[in-house]
């Protein structure tokens, strides 16, 4: 009982039947402007080709949507994403100029920094029961200025090749950003369905009241996402800064705030809160990554991208609203009669 | 011609939600200068039909009709601008505007276009003159007590030059001289030819001010009648859905339970700031406690102290003889207590997620995040609980608020009994569902009782009140005023003890 | 007696005289009317965008798109200059564009019951490419007005200089404040930060009011962007990155609780001027870096929004009547 109709149905029940059918419109756009886009070649023992080229730039985008689907699934947001790269990178590059610490000390630096300010936006939001985009807000602007006071407002480079191996180091043919990645994946699907952790984040983000009747620790839960996005953004800092070699305070992850809650809602999470998908808020980061290199390929000057991205997040709110939903439906009923 | 005598008539009129029908064909007439008290329990349709009136919702069907001419408010600015001026229950304004601004709101008097504030604070305090209120109208309203709040919005609602004015629970918050300057205002406004709806559950404020009663059940109107004619028992009789037998009827006998034990569950004196006074109960192992009141007696806020939603401000809470200290309801669930919200909607069920995993949701909270249930036992749990509860659903992976109110409320019992807690506080376990779970629901009570849990009931049905209750603890304005036990609890008993 | 709504408020300037006067004794040439007057001048277009900010922020709502609209306005304005267009048909054609973006923000905001910061979020993201679109480079504006309002103000003794910029400001402020507190729109916009539901219930036009929130901020947001073209005589797309920050954080700053109800158009001005005065001490300490602005902002919103959360829930508990 595997024919494509019931494969489809299955797709759907989950929501992933949308967001794929999506990005293989994306990739048959690419295919039909750019026909070698697909292959694949192998030289050096790296697997070279336009699908992994992908995979590894959207590494940053994907790594924070899987972070930010939790963070969402409570009904919260998390905008210091950004700021966390930064400060995770700052910390990094200077620990790799100013000591010896190896290279696995000075990402565990890194990561423990991110930590450190997922745990200030949970207790703000969870402790103080701050608005999370207020929360999160703090860090977002501060965050940047603690980057740059860390680097004395330098872009300070680095060369250390085990830490770049993080950001362009290869692994049974694969980049290393890509492995991150699905090592975050495949760890968070662990951690979220063999704890109670992902029931929980789903009750407390559909109904929090309700939640708090049935004995589920709200706060705790709470705390704890925005730990992880702490955590997952500040990985992400560290690639992007493995991968240029240096700390750019100003300019790491710059906006990719926006380019992961956009692949969270594209995944088919609810601003709203509740049932979230790691995999698909993937797959949403793919999408995203893959429109921008579909602009490229086709030809559109790479200035209409942010232009495309907001005509693509009206639509898939819009899509996504209940309003817009009743207003198809009766429109379907209009045509139909 | 209806028109000569009434001035405001609604005919058929009908509000659904879905899965339910809020109002079914009710008809409702108020005459110029009466006051027309609304009555009913929790969800018999008085919040909706005020909502339809005043424009809040749309109407599904039937005639309205203000004055003689067809009313139909698609806003609340369209209903005012018809003559019909409410007081929401629930809402208090706005805090953050000053008195006067929330007087005004809309009608803001202005010069060269500005608002005249000075024109605006002394036109505000005209208006107070009348309620005798002497405050300064240029604080915000948050500033102020809620009684205070409480007139205010009465003040706005009057000064609107309404026709029709709505009043949903005025005097809850009000004190007894204010009850009597806001008596003495509805009064001028009657004497005015003014048409007031009034909603209320204090009774003897019905018999104090009103001309005529219509009573809601279940979205259905039971009858209009004159103040004068309606005997108080006969009124509670029509708003409990109950007639007074004249003779005491026996019931199934109550299985014997053993006195002396330490109770299961005891409040003693328990009083909360801003709620419930001197509270003393007891439940034993196997007996269920009744709660019976009118709507706003106190019965919900006796289960919320219970499971730590609300905390003590004197008195205590044992279990099994022991002061326990209970300030959340995971710190309750741990000394075995649970609660069966009122709210099921707002705090009982997780509607996005699936039967399955709202059954499992307290075990697992319970056992904590590092233990999750098993996937088999979970699908375990929830297969038996559809089986033994005849949960209505076509499997355990559909979302709960997809199911009908009976089937949701089996899910929150079923959640409870997967932790066998020893304590089930039930807050209207059975309202706004329907007659084949409510039975079903009734006899689960009673083998919850016989496997030795205590119980907690409070229900506004008499007659499901006394067919399980081993003692009935009847209250009213948040103070215990009766308890009846054993072969005294009958539906004429209880009945009395409310309406006295 | 202080009313205590007037507290924060009040915080604010007396920081900001604090700041100052450790400024003065400090550093030479602080302690000036010069100082304190180019606070207006430097950060005029930051206070005419915080001021609308205003408004959506005491509504209960955000908008996240004011830095990229000033970035295509002002985009915008350089370009069609240097094509030759009159600027009377210029700045009302600029202005219409933003005052219209904001209303359709609006229109998705209320008719879509979309959050407001997601819609603003993506306008963001539709004027920052907007802009990139019409120019990626800087187009720089050469006019002879532009010289002639640059040059314009009034010079009063110790080289203080009442510029245009701070003229222009103090305009839109008497405007704003007449708007916020002697017209019936700004009481709206107070009764929707206060409750929603009972706005609507005492019959506020929440549509019409929503719309215009948004469609003032985003004109606001492009007047600014004029004033901006004016303060470096050139248009740039990616000018103003990261600007709806520093507005968000003055109108904090400010005193305004941001989720609604509470605040002062009078306090974002001081909340703006403040964050003025923090970069102007950190210029003239030399030692200090400039990215300490952001922390020491950082920080002061962060202590604002805390101690907005500690002095309201007392009062949201004596304000609602228990069921």
């Amino acid at each position: 009982m595997t024919g494509p109709k019931s494969i489809i149905s299955t797709l759907q029940r989950h929501g992933a039947l949308w967001p794929l059918v999506a990005l293989g419109l994306i990739w048959l756009v690419i295919i039909i402007v750019n026909p070698g886009f697909f292959a694949f070649t192998i030289q050096d023992g790296r697997v070279f080709g336009g699908v992994i080229d992908i995979f590894n730039r959207g590494a940053p985008v994907a790594l924070i949507a899987i972070g930010m689907s939790l963070v969402i699934a409570t009904g919260g947001i998390d905008l210091s994403v950004g700021a966390v790269m930064a400060i995770a990178g700052a910390v990094a590059a200077n620990l790799i100029v100013g000591t010896d610490l190896p290279a696995p000390l000075i990402i565990l630096a890194g990561l423990g920094a991110g930590l450190a300010a997922g745990l200030l936006n949970g207790t703000l939001v969870a402790g103080f029961g701050i608005q999370p985009i207020v929360a999160t807000l703090i860090l977002l602007v501060a965050g940047r200025g603690v980057a740059q006071l860390l680097n004395d407002g330098q872009i300070i480079t680095f060369q250390n090749e085990a830490f770049a191996f993080v950001g362009v180091g290869t692994l049974l043919g694969l980049p290393m950003p890509v492995w991150l990645v699905l090592f975050v994946l495949a760890a968070m699907l662990l951690i979220t369905r063999r704890t109670a952790l992902g029931l929980f984040v789903e009750a407390v983000g559909a109904n929090a009241s309700a939640s708090h009747y049935a004995g589920v620790p709200v706060r705790a839960i709470k705390l704890t996402v925005y730990a992880i996005a702490g955590l997952c953004a500040a990985l992400a800092g560290l690639v992007a800064t493995a991968d240029i070699q240096g700390a750019d305070a100003n300019n790491v992850g710059l906006w990719i705030e926006l380019d992961a809650i956009l692949a969270v809602v594209i995944g088919g999470t609810s601003l709203m809160g509740g049932r979230y998908s790691l995999v698909l808020a993937v797959v949403g980061a793919l999408i995203i990554q893959s429109l921008n290199t579909a602009v490229v390929l086709s030809g559109i000057p790479p200035k209409f991208n942010l232009v495309i991205k907001s005509a693509v997040i009206v639509a898939v709110l819009m899509l996504q609203s209940p309003v817009a939903q009743a207003q198809l439906a009766s429109l379907r009923r209009r045509f139909t009669a | 011609m209806t028109a000569a005598t009434s001035l405001l008539s609604l005919r058929g009129v009908r509000k659904e939600f879905p899965g339910v029908v809020a109002l079914d064909d009710v008809d409702f007439e108020v005459r110029p200068g009466e006051v027309h008290a609304l009555l009913g329990e929790n969800g018999a349709g008085k919040s909706t039909l005020i909502k339809v009136l005043t424009g809040v919702y749309p109407r599904d069907g039937g005639e309205m009709s203000l004055g003689g001419e067809t009313l139909s408010p698609q806003s609340v600015g369209e209903a005012q601008a018809a003559g019909i001026s409410t007081v929401y229950q629930e809402v208090n304004l706005l805090p953050n505007l000053s008195v006067a601004q929330n007087l005004l709101l809309g009608r803001e008097p202005r010069r060269f276009g500005l608002t005249d504030w000075k024109q605006m604070n002394a036109k505000a305090r005209e208006t107070l003159k009348r309620f005798r209120l002497d405050i300064d109208v240029t604080r915000p309203l948050g500033a102020f007590s809620v009684a205070i709040q409480q007139l205010v919005a009465i003040a706005r609602g009057v000064d609107q030059r309404a026709k029709i004015l709505v009043l949903d629970e005025p005097t809850a918050s009000l004190d007894a001289s204010e009850v009597e300057v806001l008596f003495d205002i509805l009064r001028d406004l009657r004497t005015a030819g003014l048409g007031v709806v009034f909603v209320t559950h204090f009774l003897d404020q019905v018999y104090a001010l009103s001309d005529r009663i219509t009573v809601l059940r279940n979205g259905r109107k039971i009858g209009t009648f004159e103040t004068a004619e309606l005997p108080r028992p006969k009124l509670v009789e029509h708003m409990l859905g109950y007639e007074l037998q004249g003779t005491a009827s026996s019931h199934a006998s109550r299985g014997t339970v053993t006195e002396g034990n330490d109770a299961a569950l005891e409040m003693d004196s328990a009083c909360v700031s801003g709620s419930v006074q001197e509270i003393s109960l007891a439940a034993q192992s196997g007996e269920a406690i009744g709660l019976a009141g009118l709507l706003g007696s106190g019965r919900t806020e006796v289960c919320r102290a219970l499971f730590g939603l609300d905390t003590l401000s004197s008195g205590r809470i044992r279990r099994n003889g022991r002061d326990v200290h209970i300030t959340s309801p995971r710190g309750a669930i741990a000394k075995g207590i649970a609660l069966c919200p009122e709210d099921r909607k707002a705090n009982g069920i997780v509607g996005e997620l699936s039967v399955r995993e709202n059954i499992a949701l307290a075990l697992q909270a319970r056992r904590g995040w590092w233990r999750p249930i098993p996937a088999r036992e979970k699908r375990a749990m929830a297969e038996k609980a559809i089986t033994d509860f005849k949960i209505a659903t076509p499997d355990a992976d559909k979302p709960v608020r997809l199911l009908s109110g009976g089937n949701q409320q089996k899910v929150i019992l079923a959640r409870w009994l997967a932790i066998a807690p020893d304590v089930l506080l039930l807050d209207e376990p059975t309202r706004g569902i329907d007659v084949g779970a409510h039975a079903e629901i009734l006899r689960l009570i009673h083998q919850l009782c016989e496997r030795g849990m205590a119980l907690i009931v409070t229900s506004s049905e008499l007659e499901e009140l006394v067919a399980f209750s081993h003692r009935v603890i009847v209250l009213r304005d948040f103070r215990q005023i009766a308890m009846i036990e054993g072969e005294d609890i009958t539906e004429d008993a209880v009945l009395q003890a409310i309406a006295s | 007696m202080i009313p205590a709504r007037h507290a924060p408020v009040l915080v604010t300037a007396g920081l900001f005289a604090a700041l100052f006067i450790l400024g003065a004794l400090q550093y030479d040439g602080f302690g000036t009317l010069r100082v304190f007057l180019n606070l207006f001048t430097d950060n005029a277009f930051l206070a005419v965008t915080a001021i609308g900010m205003t408004f959506v922020i005491l509504s209960g709502g955000i908008d996240l798109s004011v830095g990229a609209v000033i970035a295509f306005t002002g985009v915008l304005t350089a370009v069609l200059i240097q094509a030759g267009w009159p600027l009377w048909l210029v700045f009302p054609l600029v202005l219409v564009i933003g005052g219209t973006f904001g209303a359709g923000m609006g229109c998705l905001i209320h008719f879509y019951r979309l959050q407001p910061f997601i819609v603003t979020l993506a306008g963001m993201f539709l004027m920052r490419g907007l802009a990139v679109v019409v120019s990626e480079r800087s187009v720089p504006i050469e006019h002879s007005v532009y010289d002639a309002v640059n040059a314009a103000g009034v010079m009063l003794p110790g080289r203080a200089f009442i510029s245009a910029q701070a003229i222009m400001l103090v305009i839109v402020l008497a405007g704003a404040l007449i708007l916020a507190h002697y017209r019936r729109f700004g009481t709206y916009v107070y009764a929707m930060g206060g409750n929603a539901e009972s706005a609507r219930l005492m019959a506020v036009p929440v549509a019409r009011t929503t719309i215009g929130i948004y469609a003032l901020s985003s004109f606001l947001a492009a007047l600014a962007g004029i004033m901006f073209s004016f303060y470096t005589s050139s248009g740039y797309a990616l000018a103003a990155v990261g600007l709806e920050l520093d507005a968000i954080a003055a109108v904090v700053i400010g005193g305004t609780l941001l989720t609604g109800g509470y605040g002062y158009v009078i306090g974002t001005l001081v909340g703006v001027m403040l964050m003025g005065l923090v970069q102007t001490y950190i210029a003239f300490n030399g030692s200090l870096n400039s990215w300490w602005t952001k922390i020491v902002i950082g920080v002061l919103v962060l202590i604002f929004v805390c101690l907005q959360r500690i002095r309201i829930p007392t009062r949201a508990a004596t304000g609602s009547a228990r069921e």
